[in-house]
């Protein structure tokens, strides 16, 4: 990474521009408090919630705002599975690979979606829209095959079904 | 008064200060319990729970490490479920290690095979899945390996906590954890200022140095070249350790005849750049005196300061001595001037610097130091990969005869001698630039308060009513300290000396492992060897920069007088601010 940023306040006028307004003030807010390092976590779901995701620049500019060292904040960013480092789909599609689901046809089930949205499991859409995921047991057993829409459950599903359910996103 | 605390110990009673640990209390009646991620320079983390006794009262083992005394405890230090508890944890770190030691650079040097042996791993009783990671080694400096990393934070405590860098933290979690920078970059896109620390504080191989050792064995055996070496202050301190010399044995004439078995053609000695450091860098320093810009001067020997400065205190730019490094101007002397004189073409020059240091392989690759093209120093060994190739080419050292340097560049004063360690430069400095202010031979050349064995001194020297304030750091968290009253102005200092790693050069990133009996970062093995410069030192006939007659009769040929544009040509350089910043 080549970046030609020298003084200080090049860096943190930078970094601010990097996050949204409220989000640099609600640091700048923490950083009036004692121990305003354990506002980490807050701040990281802040901006997790504000861009689906943390990029490796907010992430930086997180450090430079907050005065923590940046490998602790990609540390700590890391290790929670909350947290997501990469650019996340606006809806996740979870196909259940749980015993039952497998048994019924879930693979196959997948395979299609796989087909008719043209990516592999964990990649996104080139629109941005989709993921699919393999889960492990939604506990919804009797209704296997079952697949996870965003927040939608549909039950005992066939692959020719997949590009009807499709067309309601 | 501390209150004492009397606890027993595998049935023996034993009375020590509140606040001790366990496994300290252990030591005053003769039992070591094995640790691994306990060291007593850095904090405590009781991750790797090899450290563990029996406590009455409780039905789990505690790490003594973090376990503190109370009255009346009754500690086991040995039983069979603990031998076996502390064999099966070891065995568990290997399980999910490389099984390649022998082609291993710590073989037969590793805490965790001497561990694993001395606790009695004599079989593989678990065999599970492996973390599987692509070994680092896009860095010019520093090589990480996570898949021999073990997980003991030592690395991360010492890049924290005494280099005040915090590059290296634990990411992701449970079996895919993983050391590394932000972002899981390389050291050199990271704020890695490439001192090395880590690389002595790992108990395996999981950082290292970039090898130079093969293009140098090349360079070596291609009769068209002309391959030079020189050696830094410090390795003749420390390289004795690698053959079974007492630690602060001094070994000039065996290393510099060592080097020549190698089929080095010239052996150049680092101290007379280390000389001529201190003449341009004392005019530096009575020019800034009298115009009061730019003060204080800081010293620019060490290179992982330098990369410090630049990406975490770039203001402080224009403090920096403008020198180049002792190593790089030795190289650039040589393949300008000298090769001149030769009639060589510097293209054909090979050249070698034997360093404590990782982070010269980084500098040399610095633009700043590629003159036409052509790299002033071509490869950096550290005084390890130096031991090594010494032992792999089968030269016995100790019963090698000793030899001197070679000229023009092998002599040097007692001046150069003594850069090897902290306050070194700073003394050599001092005894040069009073000897210029006042004109006059000085009484005293000692200036023995300057030597920060502790690792930070801030002192004023007097002479003939001319007042300085000096200030010298070594490790990195104490030069902040310093910097930070630099920037804030809350002291006038004229001169600082900085050495990025703990103990100056001799406790260098490239230095061997600490022998038995000493820990990393250990204040007593850095004393034996800056005894041992001060030896050399006292020993010398010239003992100020001023006196080395090879260098007077290099301004009158070639460098006119200190400062001149030549010379600024020749032994100056300049920084600039990098991005990351660290913070």
């Amino acid at each position: 990474m080549k970046i030609n940023i020298t003084s200080k306040d090049e860096v943190l006028a930078n970094a601010k521009k990097e996050l949204d307004e409220d989000i640099v003030k609600f640091i700048d807010e923490c950083g009036k408090k004692d121990k305003s390092d354990s506002f980490l976590i807050s701040v990281l779901h802040k901006v997790q919630d504000k861009y689906g995701y943390l990029s490796k620049e907010k992430l930086q500019a997180i450090a430079y705002l907050m005065k923590i060292p940046a490998a602790k904040v990609s540390g700590v960013a890391s290790f929670y599975h909350y947290f997501h480092l990469k650019p996340k789909a606006d809806i996740i599609i979870n196909i259940c690979m749980g015993t039952a689901c497998f048994v019924k046809g879930a693979e196959a089930v997948g395979r299609k979606f796989k087909e008719v949205l043209g990516v592999d499991y964990n990649q996104i859409t080139s629109d941005g829209k989709f993921m699919i995921m393999e889960t492990r047991c939604l506990g919804m057993c009797a209704m296997a095959p079952v697949v996870k829409i965003g927040d939608d459950i549909y039950s005992k599903v066939t692959p020719d079904q997949v590009k009807i359910l499709l067309e309601k996103y | 008064m501390t209150k004492k605390v009397t606890l027993t110990i595998d049935g023996k009673k034993v009375i020590v200060d509140e606040n001790t640990t366990v496994m300290h209390a252990a030591e005053q009646i003769g039992v070591r319990i094995p640790r691994l991620c306990y060291q007593p320079q850095l904090s405590i983390e009781g991750s790797c729970r090899v450290c563990i006794v029996q406590v009455k009262g409780y039905n789990y083992f505690l790490t003594s490490c973090s376990t503190k005394v109370e009255e009346g405890m009754e500690v086991q230090t040995n039983s069979p479920e603990i031998r076996k508890a502390r064999r099966d944890i070891v065995e568990l770190l290997l399980d999910n290690h490389p099984k390649e030691c022998q082609l291993c650079e710590r073989d037969g040097n590793c805490e965790l095979q001497n561990l694993a042996y001395s606790l009695g791993v004599r079989e593989r009783l678990f065999e599970g899945q492996r973390k599987r990671h692509k070994i680092e080694d896009s860095s010019v400096s520093v090589v990480r390996d996570a898949e021999k990393c073990i997980l003991c934070s030592r690395c991360i405590r010492v890049c924290k906590e005494v280099q005040g860098v915090y590059n290296l933290s634990q990411h992701y979690r449970g079996f895919n954890t993983v050391v590394c920078p932000f972002d899981e970059s390389n050291m050199d896109d990271s704020v890695c200022i490439q001192c090395g620390q880590c690389i002595n504080a790992c108990p395996t191989a999981a950082f290292l140095e970039k090898r130079h050792t093969e293009q140098v064995w090349e360079a070596i055996n291609d009769p068209n070249k002309l391959v030079i070496v020189q050696t830094a202050p410090s390795i003749r301190a420390a390289i004795g350790e690698g053959f079974g010399y007492e630690p602060g044995t001094p070994c000039t004439g065996k290393m510099v005849t060592a080097l020549k078995k190698l089929g080095f053609d010239l052996v150049f000695d680092t101290n007379f750049g280390a000389d001529m450091t201190i003449i341009e860098e004392s005019n530096e320093l009575i020019r800034r005196l009298s115009s009061k810009e730019n003060l204080p001067l800081i010293t620019s020997c060490s290179p992982g300061w330098i990369n410090f400065m630049e990406k975490f205190y770039p203001e402080l730019i224009p403090h920096a001595s403008t020198c180049r490094s002792p190593m790089s101007m030795v190289s650039a002397l040589t393949k300008t001037h000298f090769a001149k004189k030769i009639n060589k073409d510097p293209k054909d020059i090979f050249m070698v610097a034997i360093m404590p240091c990782v982070a010269k392989k980084y500098e040399i690759q610095r633009p700043e130091h590629i003159i036409d093209q052509n790299p002033i120093t071509d490869a950096v060994l550290t005084t390890r990969e130096l031991i090594w190739m010494i032992k792999s080419y089968g030269i016995e050292f100790k019963q090698l005869e000793d030899s001197d340097f070679d000229d023009p560049l092998g002599e040097s004063t007692g001046g150069g001698d003594i850069f090897g360690t902290t306050g070194g430069v700073m003394e050599a400095a001092l005894r040069c630039a009073f000897e210029k202010i006042t004109k006059r031979k000085l009484d005293q050349i000692e200036f023995k308060t300057v030597r920060a064995v502790e690792g930070l001194r801030e002192s004023e020297i007097e002479i003939d009513g001319i007042k300085l304030n000096v200030a010298v750091a070594n490790g990195i968290t104490n030069a902040k300290t310093i910097l930070d009253k630099v920037i804030s102005k809350e002291k006038q200092y004229h001169l600082v000396e900085i050495m990025a790693c703990p103990g100056g050069c001799i406790g260098g990133g490239g230095q061997p492992y600490p022998p038995k009996g000493y820990e990393i970062l250990d204040k007593k093995l850095f004393a034996k060897r800056a005894n041992a410069l001060y030896a050399i030192d006292k020993n010398k006939k010239c003992r100020i920069a001023t006196e080395n007659e090879s260098i007077k009769k290099l301004y009158k040929e070639f460098l006119k007088e200190p400062g001149s544009d030549i010379a600024h040509k020749i032994l100056h350089t300049h920084y600039h601010p990098r991005y990351p910043r660290g913070i």
